[in-house]
């Protein structure tokens, strides 16, 4: 649309993005504050990241958080590019529509849901509830995730390239990793990214599935609110805002480059021919 | 990145990609990439397999631990099947199971009230978005194109920080000594502090909030898209701008609000965050009432009759999401 923006347009833009954005900026603006208690402002003080250092437990929760985010974020990433791969790539197959209901539906159903059912399934295979179960419940949702993603990343780009490697000779799984990879990393990265966020963010499936000794972040926030929150939780609040922007600005800031540079190329070699 | 992250969770559609060449020659049924039989086989298969394991096979657990009774044990069910008896401990599995726990559902107002408060606050809470997402989409999507990608990053940016933090944002405003009573006592609207937090208003407060911007990004995008040549003939016709805004450009963002709509109101249904931390006792959602039949009454068969029939109502609108993404994928290639 390019008509001109009216009035009504840049007020709706700029009431929207405030509501969006003012809770954010209030509660990184209450981290900073001395007093214990959340909403009244009385000085500026950072010794509630200080105590966050100190607090073992929630340092113990955030150490427990990274390594699962890690892991699942890593194992979902291997399993959703493979998903991704049989639904861009491999046209139809026995159970198709199955597969791909398998992979949409995760995107929108509950988290309740997906909890409970996941620890009566660790729970009737005799599965201790910890480390693993967490694992294994973040990567099949977020797994989903990365299919979405990267299939529309492999969609994007011309399949006569890889054709043109296999007339040529080259063996399907090097094909894959010299010519379809470096198309599709950028997908592959920001899936990644995605699912590291969703299991870092992620309290409802993680409570289910979560054993005596695994409490992770989310957890050990949601306990610290349930009681009414100190400017601590503001604190780690703040950190996983700031850690998360940086994230999404840099990953896109990279996307874009790559991007570029692809359009870059093709219009050389268009140039070529 | 971030526009392509979203597109695929159908959240924006992006521009489309410098175009292929050519099309792909080969028809849809014959696999391009021809890994052989066999490594065909196992590519389908690993991510198969992890999916029917992890997420099929548990609803089929579940579906049997709600015909279960609850005992006083660990796990606090009885032993769904002994396996190892074959088929003699199905039978007998089987001839244990009863409806009761559904009968329950239907006879105790405590959980078919909490389905119809869910379906209540999802419908009014997608209404309610829609009302406030649209006019931010359209907004968007007429801003300068320098401006929107700047802009859709802005939306996306709350997408990936958790509900927990943006409910958690809510409280220290709504509370009785929060910041919107202190704002409102200052400038002398109210008298004394408001009673805001755990009110029903809170929950859909926070539901507009944290959902918004998965209605806005599918909203922009089919209005992105929209072309300005209709809008414009409406108006050079003499059509009043809200009747070419409700005949010309609604229809045409019909897409996106579909989209945007199922993408609220299907993971609302099951929400237990929101309410729990902004609504307190004065909302029962349907996704509390599991989460307190699951970790306080440790009554796994009711919680998972109440999944089941969770299921059972969500199953249309998570069909016709399917349907909607499969079809956009399509379109995709």
């Amino acid at each position: 649309m390019l008509s001109r923006p009216s009035w009504f347009n840049i007020t709706s833009l700029v009431v929207g993005f405030s509501f969006l954005y003012l809770p954010i900026v209030i509660l990184i603006v209450f981290s900073f504050n001395d007093a214990q208690l959340a909403t009244v402002w009385s000085g500026f003080s950072t010794r509630w990241y200080g105590g966050m250092l100190q607090n073992e437990q929630l340092m113990q929760a955030v150490w427990i958080t990274l390594r699962i985010g890690l892991t699942s974020a890593t194992l979902a990433t291997v399993l959703g590019t493979l998903a991704a791969l049989v639904l861009a790539r491999q046209g139809r197959f026995f159970g198709r529509s199955l597969f791909s209901g398998m992979i949409y539906a995760p995107l929108v159903m509950p988290e309740v849901i997906l909890g409970l059912s996941l620890v009566l399934l660790f729970v009737a295979m005799d599965q201790n509830q910890g480390f693993w179960t967490i694992m294994i419940a973040h990567t099949t949702f977020s797994m989903c995730y990365v299919t979405v993603i990267v299939q529309s990343r492999l969609s994007e780009f011309d399949r006569s390239l890889e054709e043109a490697a296999m007339d040529l000779g080259c063996p399907p799984v090097r094909t894959f990793f010299h010519i379809t990879l470096p198309q599709i990393l950028p997908g592959i990265l920001a899936g990644w990214m995605l699912a590291f966020t969703l299991s870092l963010n992620d309290l409802v499936i993680a409570s289910f599935n979560a054993g005596p000794e695994t409490t992770t972040l989310p957890m050990r926030i949601y306990g610290q609110v349930k009681l009414g929150g100190t400017p601590e939780i503001n604190a780690i609040s703040t950190i996983l805002i700031l850690l998360m922007t940086v994230g999404v600005i840099l990953a896109s800031v990279l996307t874009k480059r790559q991007r570029l540079k692809r359009m870059e190329e093709e219009r050389l070699a268009a140039a070529h021919l | 990145m971030i526009d392509h992250n979203l597109s695929s969770v159908g959240l924006t559609r992006t521009e489309p990609a410098p175009a292929p060449r050519h099309e792909p020659e080969a028809p849809e049924n014959t696999p391009t990439n021809p890994t052989g039989t066999w490594g065909r086989f196992a590519l389908i298969c690993v991510p198969y397999v992890w999916l029917l394991l992890f997420f099929l096979i548990p609803f089929v657990i579940v579906a049997m631990v709600s015909l279960d009774e609850v005992t006083v044990a660990v796990p606090p069910y009885l032993p769904v099947i002994e396996w190892g008896r074959g088929v003699a401990g199905l039978w007998e599995a089987v001839q244990h199971w009863s409806l009761s726990n559904y009968v329950r559902l239907v006879e105790e107002a405590l959980y078919w009230q909490a389905y119809l408060s869910s379906l209540r606050i999802a419908f009014l809470s997608t209404l309610l978005t829609v009302l406030v997402g649209f006019p931010i989409a359209y907004g968007m999507a007429r801003a300068p194109r320098s401006w929107q990608p700047i802009l859709v990053m802005m939306v996306i940016l709350p997408f990936w920080t958790s509900f927990l933090i943006r409910a958690y944002a809510w409280i220290g405003i709504l509370r009785t000594d929060g910041l919107l009573n202190q704002a409102l006592l200052s400038v002398g609207l109210i008298n004394e502090p408001l009673f805001l937090l755990n009110t029903s208003g809170a929950v859909y407060v926070g539901i507009i909030y944290t959902y918004l911007p998965f209605m806005v990004l599918p909203l922009y995008s089919a209005l992105e898209r929209l072309d300005t040549t209709l809008t414009e003939a409406a108006e050079d016709l003499g059509c009043p701008p809200w009747k070419t805004f409700w005949y010309v450009t609604v229809p045409l963002a019909k897409p996106g609000l579909i989209a945007g709509c199922l993408l609220v109101f299907i993971p609302v249904m099951g929400e237990f965050i929101i309410p729990d931390l902004l609504g307190g006792s004065s909302t029962q959602m349907i996704g509390q009432t599991l989460w307190v039949e699951f970790f306080s009454h440790r009554d796994w068969p009711i919680a998972s009759a109440i999944t089941i029939v969770l299921l059972a109502v969500l199953i249309i609108p998570i069909l016709l999401f399917q349907r909607h993404e499969t079809r956009r994928s399509e379109e995709e290639t």
